[in-house]
Formats: C-alpha cells, structure tokens, sequence
C-alpha cells in the first residue's frame, strides 16, 4: 500500500463502508467535543486532512526543506522535484494540456485576483463588461468589482431563481460584443447549486469572452476536466479537498497566460534583471514570485493523490446519497425551510428555521459537537436575494455519516426545544 | 462549556420573542448602525438626549437572541440615564460578559442585564451581546460609520 493510499478502500464490500473506513485516515475525526464525537459538517468552509496530508508536511520539513529553483545542494534539489512533481500531479487531476499551465497560488481566491488584475490590463477598456452571477461567493463578485472601478468597465450579474438555479435567458442575454470576461462559480457554496459550466462557457466564447470557472466548491466533490469544460481559467483552493491552508491553483490556458502581464515582481519570476529592465521568467514561474509554500504544495500533492486513489465519482456519489438523505430529514422538520433547492445540486445543506437566528442555531449545535457554518457564508448578495440575513449550512464531506446527519437532525430538534 | 439554559436565560427568550422599544423614533436627537460582520447583522440605534440624559431610546434591526434581547434589555436600562452613567453600566456589563469580572459590587446594579452571565463562556457570542451597546456609544458620538462590536 503506498503512502496515498486510503485505508482498506479495496477490501470493503459496500460504499458507506468503504466510507466509514476512510474515517480513520483523520486523526481530527476522532475528537470528543463537549461529550459529544465532533460531528464535522462544515466542509464547504475548509476540510479536515487526512494523516497522509499531515505527513507529507512533517516529511518536508524533516527530511528535504530547502528553497526551491536555486541552489546546487541536494535538498534544495529534492525540494525542488518534489514540488514541481506536484504540477504534473494537478494537471492530471484537472486534465490541463501541459504543467506550464499550472499556477501554484494561495487559494481560489488569490487566483481570481491575479486573472482580474493581469488580464484587467490587457483586456478592459472604458465601457467593456464583466459578467458573474448572482450566486457569487464575495471572492468572484469583489476582484471583479475593483478591476471595472479601475479600467471604467461595467459589472453585470445573471439573476437565479428561487430554487438557486441560474436563469439561462437572462444570462444568455447579457452577453454581448461588449463582454470581455464572464466569471461564475460551477458549484454555489452557499446554496449547492451545480452550474452547467460547459453550456455557460460555450455561451460566453460565441461573444469572445474570456470565461474563468471557480473551482472552490467543484474539485472537491465532482470530477474536473478544463478540457471538456472549455474554459479559459480555473481556480480552486487546496483547504477545501483535504489538502492544507495557503495553497491552491490557477490553471489558465498557455496562449492567455503568455499575453498576460505578471501579477506580482520579485524573485523566481524574473529570467534576467538590470536596474533598467527586467525579462520575465517562462511559464508558469512567471505569476509565481517569492518563495512559495512549498510544504502546502507537496501537502496539496499528497491530497490529490488520496482523493484520486478513492475516486472523485464515488466521492460525489458517497456525498450525493447523503445530500438525499439529509434532505429527506431536514424536509420533514417542521418550521424549518432548505434555501437553494436547486435540480442539480452538490452537498450543501444551507437552511432556517422559523423564529430562530442562525447564529443561535450554530451555539446549540456547537454545544452537541456539531460543526455547521452560520452566516452569510461569504455570499451576502445570495443572502439578500432571499431577504433573510444569514442561514445555518451543513456541508458535507466524504468522511460523513447518515449518522451524523441524524445527528444533526436531532440536534435542530434541540434548538427548537430551547426557543419553544 | 456551561448548560445552554445558562445562556438562553427565561429574560433573555422572553426579549427575543418581544423586542421592547422596537422602532422608530422621530424625535431622535442621535442615530447610529452597528454591524456584526461575523453574522452579518445590523442594527440601527435611535437616541433622544436632552441635557445630557436618554429620554428615549430604540432599535431596529434583525439578529439573533444574543443580540436582540441584549439591546431591548438596553433599551429599558437606559432611559432616564445620564450619558455618564450609561456608559458607566456599559464597562460593567462588558466586564460581565467578557469574564472579565465587574468593578466592585458593581453587578448588583446590572438588574436584568445579569442574564447575560452565561455568555463569557460562550467567547464567539460576546460580540453578540455588546453590539447593540457598542453601538449606543458611536450614536453619543454621533459617529456616521457603521461600527461593528470588535
């Protein structure tokens, strides 16, 4: 068994068992919470890691950290191949043409930002529109904001349902000659919405725009290929599938990432540099200045692998099987209502209940070791589409149980006990 | 962690069902918003003061119990005040909620406001219960930005 590999996923005989081992791969799992087994349900927020991430991390730091791209001795060369195996590792996971498209940033949301300022340059002009829609985590809306402040462009957003679903005319009809950029997140963290990406970016490329997809809530829970999809950009974060903090990937596609400007000066970035003029370095070191997180990167390596060894289908279907039955047992609570019930929908499990504030909500879980997210989840404009201030969202990850969706269930009855 | 009814005391259910001194006030003399940006709530505080006391006092704003029932119980707490002793009462109840302990003997004079006792142990709440006070100060101060309860 190599070191990626998750316990014992062979030898189970049914999914949720596969499953239900896989538990042991997070020593976090194990943790007692006021009395209670932590019953982790905020997966959309950040995951847990499993050991393997956490010892690819030690491993680093123990045998090989050094700086990478200099230096002759031997660590700085380890370092430096095991960080650029990693490249190869996410361009496989997310079927990229070549590794030169592969950009190591902190997150999906430093990722938005170099794409809105570097192509910003090269591709606003006073009167060009942007297009996002009205699911938008802040990290899709806020970048984009700034650039048209700064280039004299307009933001334009597609409207959605009452179910959370994309409205197909609307968005179809703000695309024009002048829509130089479309930005939309495939999955909503806020609401689960699956988007039909392939269809939004065909739509976007008949007008010429440039189409990022955000990956944060997407990579984790369906399988992603660029390819298929068709989209100039993708982001997504390594917290959120099980990899660590502070690191995630841009892909771009290589003929943008030429044409583009730098995002950020400094070292690694840089082939030849005078105090007159400086020449910039290739693919993709060129958006890659300073000394990276190199632990974070081989960490974010070690994760992929997991999740690949399992298989991002059977995740999703594993994750799809609990969205089902949590949303069977949330339904039957009286006084509570889901927002986002969209058709195509990933494990998100966003919702309010009559006469009680999330917030409230979340301490009443907390107390029974219940982790859920309460607020406006980075989406206040989604929050003010259905006039209410926040809501209480379980999201699910692949180490979660029917039971700890009973458990939830029943924590919910709690709360209604103490504001009854 | 203490039992949750020390935290969702009677006093304190009973103000987030029926908010007292909800609304307007026309003739407020002062005005202020405060905001809880980790939940995302708002509230607007309206203030009448007439040489140097609150004659009148009320909120609007959605929230949760924490904070709903914190600024109606303010409200009743502060009308007849003097800006002085307000802010007095304040240090007291901040005192109480942070665990920080009250000034001397001070806490028998928090009356109702006691009910908050049980939020020190609940730390990610505290912001939730000093909002509506935080925001009482910024209207004193006729402070135009919205304040949060940092």
């Amino acid at each position: 068994m190599s070191a990626s590999t998750p316990a014992n996923i062979a030898n189970a005989s049914s999914v949720s068992r596969d499953f239900l081992n896989l538990r042991k791969d997070f020593p976090i799992l194990s943790t007692v919470m006021n009395g209670y087994p932590l019953v982790y349900l905020d997966n959309a927020a950040t995951t847990q890691k499993p050991r393997v991430v956490i010892d690819a991390l030690t491993n680093y730091y123990t045998t090989t950290n050094a700086n990478i791209h200099r230096g002759v001795h031997q660590l700085s060369q380890n370092a430096t191949e095991q960080y650029e195996a990693v490249r190869e590792t996410v361009r496989a996971f997310i079927n990229a043409r070549q590794v030169s498209e592969i950009i190591f940033v902190r997150g999906a949301t430093e990722g938005i930002n170099l794409v809105a300022q570097s192509l910003g340059r090269i591709r606003l002009t006073p009167g060009d529109e942007v297009v996002i829609t009205a699911m938008e985590h802040h990290s899709n809306i806020v970048p984009w904001q700034m650039v048209c402040a700064q280039h004299g462009a307009r933001l334009r957003v597609a409207p959605m349902n009452d179910a959370g679903e994309l409205l197909w005319d609307e968005y179809e009809s703000l695309l024009n000659e002048k829509t130089k950029i479309t930005a939309f997140t495939q999955i909503s963290n806020a609401l689960g919405t699956i988007n039909p990406v392939e269809r939004m970016v065909e739509a976007a490329r008949k007008v010429g725009a440039i189409t990022l997809v955000d990956g944060a809530q997407s990579a984790p829970h369906t399988s992603v290929d660029v390819q298929k999809m068709g989209c100039d950009f993708f982001v997504f974060s390594g917290h959120k599938i099980y990899a660590p903090t502070g690191i995630g990937v841009l892909y771009g596609r290589r003929e943008l990432l030429e044409e583009m400007p730098p995002y950020q000066g400094g070292g690694d970035m840089i082939s030849y540099v005078t105090f007159e003029k400086t020449a910039y370095n290739e693919l993709p070191y060129k958006f890659e200045a300073g000394t990276p997180n190199i632990a974070g990167t081989i960490g974010l390596g070690a994760a992929l692998n997991y999740v690949t060894a399992i298989g991002l289908d059977r995740i999703a279907a594993h994750e799809s099987e609990l969205l089902a039955y949590g949303t069977s047992r949330l339904q039957d609570i009286d006084g509570l209502t889901i927002i986002g019930t969209a058709a195509q929908k990933a494990g998100v499990l966003s919702f309010i209940l009559k006469g009680v504030h999330p917030h409230d909500i979340g301490t009443i879980m907390d107390e029974r070791g219940i982790a859920i997210r309460t607020g406006h989840h980075c989406a206040q404009p989604v929050m003010d589409r259905y006039e209410i201030p926040a809501t209480a969202r379980a999201s699910l990850g692949l180490y979660n149980t029917k039971e700890e969706i009973d458990a939830l269930a029943e924590g919910i009855r709690k709360v209604f006990e103490v504001f009854t | 962690m203490s039992d949750l009814r020390e935290l969702y005391q009677e006093v304190i259910l009973d103000h987030n069902k029926k908010p007292r001194n909800y609304g307007e006030l026309p003739e407020a003399t002062h005005h202020a918003i405060g905001h809880n940006r980790l939940c995302g709530d708002r509230i607007t505080i309206h203030l009448q003061v007439e040489d140097g006391i609150v004659t009148n006092v009320r909120f609007e704003g959605s929230g949760c119990a924490i904070s709903t029932a914190s600024a109606s119980i303010m409200t009743e707490t502060l009308k007849g005040r003097t800006l002085e002793d307000a802010r007095h009462v304040f240090e007291t109840f901040h005192g109480l909620v942070t665990g920080k302990g009250c000034p001397g003997g001070a806490a028998a004079e928090l009356g109702k406001l006691a009910a908050f006792s049980g939020v020190c142990d609940y730390p990610a709440r505290v912001k939730c219960a000093t909002l509506a006070w935080h925001t009482f100060v910024a209207a004193t101060k006729d402070q135009d930005a919205p304040v949060s309860s940092e």
